[in-house]
């Protein structure tokens, strides 16, 4: 039996909507606020921490090592080291991971750790051919090289790299994340009115658990310097109905694709964190757990189908625990895009797919829709990259203490191929 | 390879007692106390200012005389170069001793201090080897005209660095070359703002100004200071424009153009001592002892006015507050405020500005909003720099749930005046507050005692009254009620000097010291606005008595409900002044909301030019506050006269000059 890994509390900013400029708030003040406000709750000092971890698929050039800036900024002092993981849209359950392991290595026994992403301070960067102008303008060295250099200046070179569209583009297959959905898509033959009918749903049981209070125990309000209250998630619409939903256009495959913006998580900035405690920490300073982190696994795949991610990481989770899907009484799965949401349902539906990709003797089953992103998900909320895989392991451990159940799966897709899944357990 | 490292060698060590291996320079030895000469290897010298028996570096006759012996010194054989520093860790020098102004007893003793560093400083500009003032620290008056005797200043690079010429807030001019030295590195215009305002600048501003030749870090200030005295590079040149501001003819136009910004802010009569610094610097070039001992710029004559003895009475009294907080160990690390309203919100704004950490706790995010921004405005004003703003905003947590209490070492309690609710919120406090927590009240009307029957432990209950607004007002009235611990004093009174107040203990007795004297006083002059005196009449009449700001627009900046409130709670029986309640039932409450006895449209009071003054308004005024200030003293709300002074010259702004109610009371009789 592994030594068991205790989750204290959480905290999560509310999730705000990138609106095509940089938002009020940098990805360390979204960290630092969540965290300031999560450590100020606990019976420890942010100092008897023994380390942070912080997961960031994207932090700005004047942070790189945003989990150190961070741990100094909510006081943690400098004796708490702080460091920064990266496994793209995972990188907060990376962070939950970590922590795992340096808990179980006997390196630490109380660590804050989780997952942030201002995606709307995501930088514009220079083409390479202007760079390499700008390179040749700062070596001239006489006014006649300058002059010479000025005549090759093309007009097409300061058009802007969307850096948020870089990190949204498979660099293997070179497709739009959007467009591994539309893999996904035509492989299992979802159609446009299913993930919008889903995308709907997302918002319309996003906005029931906030009117519920389901999301009351872990947001904390936001204020910005001119003393406006973020106090909730603000990508959640009335009006995402399905016939509105219905009337957006294809964004990645222009025209004739499935797969929208209305039925894609959201560009977002957000924070999410977790107290994770030894059985020791958890002793020492009398801590009353929220569950456990039972188990978790990582997995690869292609990444053109990289939305099968949790198909690949959940499965062998359950064989290990000996776990049908409707064992679990709550499950979490990303919503990177309806459609890729789906296709993990399909999948595992699907015979022919479980023998072939997963090695099962038959299909795994139909999740219960009933237990599965009961308050909804990143389509209606948003995907702060880094954030989501700390929000969803928050949010099952929330949802299982809310419904008396005893176990859950969070679980997430990565870019790149990757998926990943955590099965945690409510402490009675 | 590193020729820093070599440079950095032992022989440039800062402190490094080098006389016992000097036997050539015994005098010195035998004789120096306050100063020390180290000879170092490379034929450079550093003359250490290390003042014996005291903490602090100051200027005394004693230590002046010295440093001309030290001078002496080194002119029997001459340094390659010298650098001047300060010994003590707290900083360069403070300035003169003011003990010795004291005893000046007449004009030959006035003279004779202001003859002594003038000459001296005169001797040091004229030395023939390179000198350079290294500043860490507070530089200020005579130790500043010190370094401006230099060829050059280095200064470090820290928040504690401040240099400047703060004579004129004592009343004095600097009399040792600063007005004559300071117009020739920054122009007239820069220096005459620091010498008639007092002001003290930074390291970067210093070296932005053209006080200092090179604003470094610590690590590298002894690298910089000798390589400037090897480099000896030319002293830098004030621009065209600059130096056309030192023209005789321009400095008797932009003295005259001064004058008239001063006189603004102080009047001639009351304040003569930046009306002098102008006149020396238009006629003498800052020379105090060239002006004629009968013409108002003359050392002699200024000594003579009460004002100089009254503003260093002043001083005096605010490093007598200042010491009050000196006892006891207790520093806080983390300050919980219940309220986020006016009070409370700018509480606990400028303890985070201070360096504490500070949760702020209201009913919801919506409360705690106003005072978020009010926060950011202040980080931004005073702090400036990215990163300290910054750090600042990260301490300031908001905290609707209240989790801070279990942190703090101080808790705050400022919100709205009601005894049941503050009698519930502290016994939710107290149960959740740490052991040896300080839990205070902010609580301008409600005597301690009623609440702290509700706690288990009243006697932990301490009054820590701020006034409004938090960031300008100096004084924090530290009350203690029947039922408070007396040794809770101490601890209370270094939190308010941790967050750089003036701490003033009190009794607990309506309006404790502050409210009580201001209340009738503000009151008088309400009431002489009902008699059908036009406001700015009323407050023309204590502007000309000297007060910073008249009763009227004061009481427009308290906010008149407080007035109202204060009022009743002082004298229940009086009916309040009839225009008071006819504005407060019209909604208008002051500058708060924009309009009370004047409009605030724009910000500002928007006044008419003032009526004739009838003759005894000022009396009529001023003498119900000395009158509550005498039954306060009699009262013992605090220890003693010189205390009521205090309160009422850094809690009402009442005219330093005058050294106080009690004090002016008693001159004037």
């Amino acid at each position: 039996m592994k030594e068991p890994i205790y989750i204290i509390d959480g905290a999560r900013t509310p999730f705000l909507k990138a609106r095509n400029r940089p938002g009020p708030f940098a990805a360390s003040d979204l960290a630092t606020a969540a965290g300031s406000a999560l450590l100020l709750r606990q019976r420890f000092a942010p100092t008897d921490l023994d380390e942070v971890i912080l997961g960031c698929a994207a932090p700005s050039p004047d942070e790189v090592n945003i989990g150190r800036v961070v741990a100094l900024r909510m006081g943690c002092g400098h004796k708490v080291p702080g460091w920064t993981v990266m496994r793209n849209c995972a990188s907060g359950m990376q962070a939950l991971d970590s922590a795992i392991n340096n808990i179980r290595a006997g390196r630490s026994n109380l660590v804050l750790a989780g997952g942030v992403d201002a995606l709307s301070h995501a930088p514009l960067l220079f083409s390479e051919a202007m760079v390499h102008w700008l390179s040749s303008w700062y070596a001239a060295k006489t006014l006649g090289q300058r002059a010479a250099l000025a005549a090759k200046l093309k007009l097409a070179y300061l058009a802007p790299v969307i850096g948020l569209m870089k990190g949204l583009t498979d660099p293997m297959v070179g497709l739009l994340m959007g467009q591994t959905a539309e893999n996904l898509a035509f492989r299992f033959g979802i159609t446009r009115a299913e993930m919008d009918a889903f995308a709907a749903a997302s918002h319309r049981k996003v906005l029931a658990g906030q009117k519920a209070g389901h999301y009351d125990a872990e947001v904390v309000a936001l204020f910005d310097k001119a003393g406006k209250v973020y106090a909730a998630d603000d990508g959640v619409r009335e009006d995402s109905t399905a016939e509105n939903l219905a009337k957006l256009r294809p964004f990645f495959d222009k025209k004739y694709g499935n797969v929208t913006a209305g039925n894609s998580s959201q560009v977002t900035d957000g924070a999410a964190w977790l107290v994770l405690a030894s059985e020791r920490a958890v002793e020492k300073h009398q801590l009353q757990p929220l569950g456990r982190i039972a188990d978790s696994e990582w997995a690869g795949l292609d990444p053109a189908e990289m939305g099968l991610g949790p198909v690949h990481a959940v499965t062998p989770i359950l064989q290990r625990h000996g776990l049908r899907l409707n064992d679990l009484d709550a499950w979490e799965i990303n919503e990177a895009f309806a459609a890729q949401v789906i296709a993990c349902q399909r999948a595992w539906e699907d015979t022919d797919y479980c023998r072939r990709e997963l090695g099962l003797p038959d299909a795994l089953g139909s999740i219960d829709p009933a237990r599965l992103n009961v308050d909804g998900g990143a389509v209606a909320l948003g995907h702060p990259v880094g954030a989501s895989g700390a929000r969803i392991v928050l949010h099952v451990l929330h949802t299982l203490r809310r419904t008396g159940g005893k176990r859950g799966i969070a679980s997430i897709c990565i870019g790149g191929g990757l998926g990943g899944a955590m099965l945690v357990e409510a402490v009675s | 390879m590193s020729t820093a490292a070599t440079t950095v060698s032992p022989a440039a060590g800062t402190a490094v007692p080098a006389r016992k291996n000097h036997p050539a320079h015994p005098r010195s030895e035998a004789t120096m106390q306050h100063w020390k000469i180290t000879r170092e290897a490379d034929g450079l010298a550093r003359l250490t200012f290390d003042k014996a028996g005291a903490t602090t570096n100051t200027l005394s006759a004693a230590a002046l005389v010295e440093l001309d012996a030290a001078l002496d010194e080194l002119d029997r054989d001459p340094p390659a170069g010298l650098v001047i520093a300060s010994g003590k860790a707290n900083g360069f020098i403070a300035g003169a001793d003011i003990d010795e102004f004291g005893e000046v007893r007449n004009d030959a003793d006035a003279i004779a201090l202001v003859k002594r560093g003038w000459d001296t400083f005169n001797r040091l500009a004229a030395v023939r080897y390179p000198t350079l003032a290294l500043v860490r620290g507070f530089c200020l008056g005579g130790g500043m005209e010190l370094a401006l005797a230099c060829r050059y200043r280095v200064v470090v690079d820290e928040p504690s660095t401040r240099l400047g010429l703060p004579e004129v807030m004592l009343g004095i001019v600097p009399g040792w070359g600063g007005i004559t030295r300071l117009p020739r590195l920054t122009g007239a215009p820069a220096a005459l703002d620091l010498l008639l305002t007092g002001k003290t600048v930074d390291a970067r501003r210093a070296k932005r100004l053209g006080i200092a030749d090179e604003c470094v870090p610590a690590r590298i200030m002894e690298n910089t200071a000798r390589g400037v005295l090897k480099a000896k590079p030319a002293p830098r040149a004030l621009k065209m424009a600059q130096s056309l501001t030192l023209n005789p003819l321009v400095r008797k136009f932009v003295a005259a153009q001064a004058a008239k910004q001063v006189a603004k802010r102080a009047r001639r009569e009351h304040y003569p001592a930046p009306y002098a610094i102008l006149e020396l610097f238009a006629r003498y070039d800052g020379n105090a002892l060239a002006a004629p001992a009968s013409g108002p710029a003359s050392i002699t004559a200024l000594l003579k006015t009460p004002t100089a003895g009254n503003l260093i009475r002043v001083f005096r009294l605010q490093e007598r507050l200042k010491s009050l907080g000196k006892d006891g160990d207790f520093k806080a690390a983390h300050v919980h405020v219940v309220g986020a309203g006016t009070m409370g919100g700018d509480i606990a704004a400028w303890c985070a500005l201070r360096g504490l950490t500070v949760t702020l706790q209201d009913q919801n995010a919506e409360r705690l909003a106003p005072a978020m921004a009010r926060a950011a405005k202040l980080f931004a004003q005073r702090l400036k720099d990215a990163r300290r703003v910054r750090d600042a905003t990260d301490r300031l947590i908001p905290d609707v749930a209240g989790a801070g209490v279990a942190r703090a070492d101080v808790v705050i309690e400022a919100i709205f005046e009601n005894l049941e609710a503050k009698r519930a919120l502290f016994a939710a406090v107290e149960a959740k507050a740490k052991p040896g927590a300080i839990l205070a009240t902010n609580t301008s009307s409600i005597p301690l005692e009623e609440i702290a029957g509700a706690m288990q432990d009243g006697s932990r209950l301490v009054g820590i009254h701020f006034f409004n607004p938090v960031a300008r007002m100096m004084l924090v009235e530290i009350v203690v009620g029947k039922s408070t611990r007396p040794e809770l004093v101490g601890p209370a009174a270094a939190f308010v000097r941790q967050i750089d107040k003036l701490p003033l203990p009190v009794k607990s007795a309506p309006g404790f010291l502050v409210n009580r004297v201001l209340a009738p006083y503000l009151m008088a002059a309400m009431r002489c606005v009902d008699e059908g005196l036009a406001p700015e009449t009323v407050d023309e009449a204590a502007l000309a008595f000297g007060m910073p700001m008249g009763p009227i627009e004061l009481a427009d900046t308290v906010g008149l409900d407080i007035c109202v409130a204060v009022g009743r709670m002082l004298s229940p029986d009086a009916a309040p002044p009839r225009k008071l309640m006819a504005l407060i039932d019209a909604g208008h409450l002051g500058r708060k909301t924009k309009r009370g006895f004047y409009s605030y449209a724009s910000g500002k009071a928007a006044k008419q030019p003032p009526g004739a003054v009838p003759a005894g308004l000022a009396q009529r005024l001023i003498d119900p506050l000395v009158g509550e200030a005498r039954s306060a003293l009699a009262e013992g709300i605090v220890a003693d006269a010189d205390l009521v002074d205090a309160g009422a010259i850094f809690g009402t702004g009442f005219a330093p000059f005058t050294g106080g109610p009690l004090h002016y009371a008693a001159a004037s009789r």
